[in-house]
């Protein structure tokens, strides 16, 4: 019995040969990767191509562009973007560019506050011991942290009544202020990473020259501090460029930004859908493109913000 | 009160002002006095105006605003004047802190006087004193208790998106080709407005006529792909949507934290004889177990502000199944402009947010040391 099972074994062990087990492996890899890949670009790939589709393309499910369909500016008429109307007149394409603008300078000026504000305090928490009252230089970076923890709801409506008082609703100032505060405290995390991998050995020989604590800052270290910069400048535009939830609520006519847009064509009845894909595709397009290109600044700002 | 002094590199600096004259100090405190005073005094003629008290005083509270900044350049350069060097260095600190107490601390106390207040926006009577009744109305709020407990929910959902992200992360961190390419992909979804989401993928893909996804359920044999009529599955289909948009966030800091692995631990594992899955269970994950509670924590963090998916898509319907704690918020303010009773609800909503991550802090550090 025992020599029988033991001569049995290999047998019943047997493995495939390994370059199958190999390329069963690299089939499952490759097939689940596909997949995911997939259902990442679908939706992006079917609002885009949803754009140039007529009624009866839409409801007959068709894919493909010119297999399927025949493209058509429909979609993109009907915002005043299309080759045939870009250069006429078009209520919507003028709506649709206010909205651009606000969303792109309530963006790039909340980011180029944060990231002013958040390098000071940064750099001032890398290099400096500070005190304030019980308050060292942890539980200051704590208290900045901790921010990130208020949901935007407990701001909201006390600050609609305070920028009711101030007169800023409906601003893009007001927005600029708010989105600031909601990308500070990822900024300061990122700049402090950024600065603490700064040997201080280099603002030390800045002193030996005769710069001064400023001096040796804005000199020495942040030029070599731009990785660092890149990085949080571009992950809080990402975050401000999508932010919904304060612009719904603190504009109404002026300053409202591409989100609030298209959250308002969808609540609208007998929706175009071409009308509402080219939307939602010029809203998705510039951080498509922005996640293309600059796809290692975000990566390099999300591991320093939270992998540690 | 503000003191800094160097910290590693004491002998280097330029000692940190010895002795400032005396007169320049008493000219710097002078300076932090008048600027106080004076802000104080717009202050209080503002708030007297406002009140009814007196006649005079400005039509919004912008100079106010202005005021504020005016002050608290007048503190910098007082720091600046009474402590030199020190004061320097303070200056670095000080425009995020002065930021963050008008935008955040000083908003988030009012907020609590708010919800003391029974305030509706829309109608003539202005706010009226109304103490803890809103609280105790809060208690009553069946909806809110509903929206509360679908958070849970929610946050649980984290653990199944944190285990996709965990299988992304081991698939882009093997061997393959074109690797920037999956990564570039997979990362996509995030850079997406969760409000054009919202229509991508909830209004359109899954509309029920003749979107893709309900052809295709229909075509695996769901007769009736209505992704949003019932509770559990409009419940799923905006977890679902909301898992798409943030995965990748997960998964990139997994995969750093793969790619930051010792090789040679690996090896090891594979000489010692163990097979795929016994390599992840015994040594991958374990060693992955600190960068998983720090993104699970920060994931939670994010999923508790979910908001802006359940507005434009079910606006928490059918029957509250997919409402969340903010998306109620928003509603109670859009329907009734109820600022006294909203704000209460979000300022209970934030204690216990304080209350469940201070617990999930301490369990996670008791858990990582333990594991050490």
């Amino acid at each position: 019995m025992a020599t029988f099972t033991s001569a049995s074994k290999p047998v019943r062990k047997h493995h495939p040969a390994p370059w199958a087990k190999r390329l069963l492996g690299r089939v499952l890899i490759y097939g689940a990767l596909l997949f995911w890949a997939f259902v990442c670009l679908f939706p992006i790939y079917w609002t885009i191509t949803t754009s140039f589709k007529s009624a009866v393309d839409v409801t007959q499910g068709h894919l493909i562009p010119w297999l399927d369909f025949q493209p058509d500016w429909k979609g993109w008429r009907s915002l005043g973007l299309s080759p045939d109307t870009i250069f006429g007149t078009s209520t919507s394409r003028a709506e649709f560019g206010s909205r651009f603008a606000n969303s792109i300078v309530t963006s790039v000026g909340a980011s180029v506050l944060a990231l002013i504000l958040g390098s000071l305090a940064a750099y001032g928490l890398s290099r400096f011991r500070y005190k304030f009252g019980w308050m060292r230089n942890d539980d200051i970076l704590f208290f900045f942290m901790s921010q990130l923890i208020l949901p935007p709801v407990v701001l909201a409506l006390p600050f609609l009544v305070l920028y009711k008082a101030l007169s800023l609703l409906d601003t893009r100032f007001g927005l600029i202020l708010l989105y600031t505060l909601t990308v500070l405290p990822i900024v300061i995390w990122i700049m402090r990473d950024q600065f603490n991998s700064i040997p201080i050995e280099l603002d030390e020989a800045a002193f030996v020259d005769g710069l001064s604590t400023w001096g040796a800052f804005i000199r020495i270290v942040l030029p070599l501090s731009v990785p660092g910069m890149a990085a949080a400048f571009i992950l809080s535009l990402v975050l401000c460029w999508n932010e919904y939830f304060f612009a719904a609520l603190l504009t109404s006519t002026d300053a409202k930004t591409l989100p609030v847009m298209v959250a308002s064509q969808t609540g609208s009845q007998g929706i175009n859908w071409w009308s509402m894909a080219a939307l939602s595709t010029a809203a998705i397009a510039p951080l498509v493109i922005v996640g293309i290109f600059l796809e290692r600044y975000i990566v390099s700002g999300l591991t320093t913000g939270a992998g540690k | 009160m503000q003191n800094s002094s160097s910290a590693a590199d004491a002998g280097h600096h330029k000692p940190a002002s010895p002795r400032v004259a005396g007169s320049r100090k008493n000219v710097g405190r002078a300076v932090v006095i008048l600027a106080s005073l004076a802000f104080l005094v717009l202050l209080l003629i503002q708030i007297l105006y406002t009140t009814g008290a007196t006649t005079s005083g400005f039509a919004d509270w912008r100079p106010i605003l202005a005021a504020y900044l005016f002050w608290a350049v007048a503190i910098g350069v007082g720091q600046v004047v009474i402590r030199g060097e020190r004061g320097l260095r303070a200056l670095f600190l000080l425009p995020a802190v002065f930021f963050t107490v008008a935008v955040v601390i000083f908003p988030t106390l009012f907020g609590i006087y708010i919800a003391s207040l029974d305030w509706n926006l829309s109608s003539l009577e202005g706010p009226r004193f109304y103490g803890f009744n809103n609280l105790i109305a809060l208690f009553h709020d069946t909806y809110y208790w509903n929206a509360l407990g679908n958070m849970i929910f929610y946050t649980a959902a984290v653990i199944g998106e944190y285990a996709v992200a965990f299988g992304l992360a081991l698939l882009l961190n093997a061997e393959i080709r074109a690797r920037k390419f999956f990564r570039v992909v997979f990362l996509l979804p995030m850079m997406l407005s969760p409000v054009a989401v919202s229509w991508m993928i909830g209004k359109s893909l899954m509309e029920y006529r003749f979107g893709p996804a309900a052809t295709l359920a229909r075509y695996l044999g769901w007769e009736n792909p209505a992704f949003f009529a019932s509770p559990w599955m409009a419940w799923l289909s905006i977890q679902a949507m909301d898992a798409w948009v943030s995965i990748p966030f997960i998964m990139i800091i997994l995969l750093a934290g793969l790619q930051a692995m010792p090789k040679e631990v690996q090896e090891a594992a594979k000489v010692d004889g163990a097979n795929g899955w016994q390599a992840f269970w015994h040594v991958t994950f374990p060693i992955m177990l600190p960068v998983s509670i720090t993104v699970l924590i920060i994931r939670i963090i994010f999923k508790l502000k979910l908001a802006d998916i359940v507005i434009n898509v079910t606006a928490g319907g059918p029957g509250g199944a997919t409402d969340t704690v903010s998306s109620f918020i928003y509603r109670v303010y859009r329907d009734r402009s109820n600022v006294g009773y909203g704000t209460g609800l979000a300022i209970f909503y934030l204690l216990l947010i304080i209350a469940l991550l201070t617990i999930l802090l301490r369990l996670s550090n008791r858990w990582t040391q333990k594991v050490e």
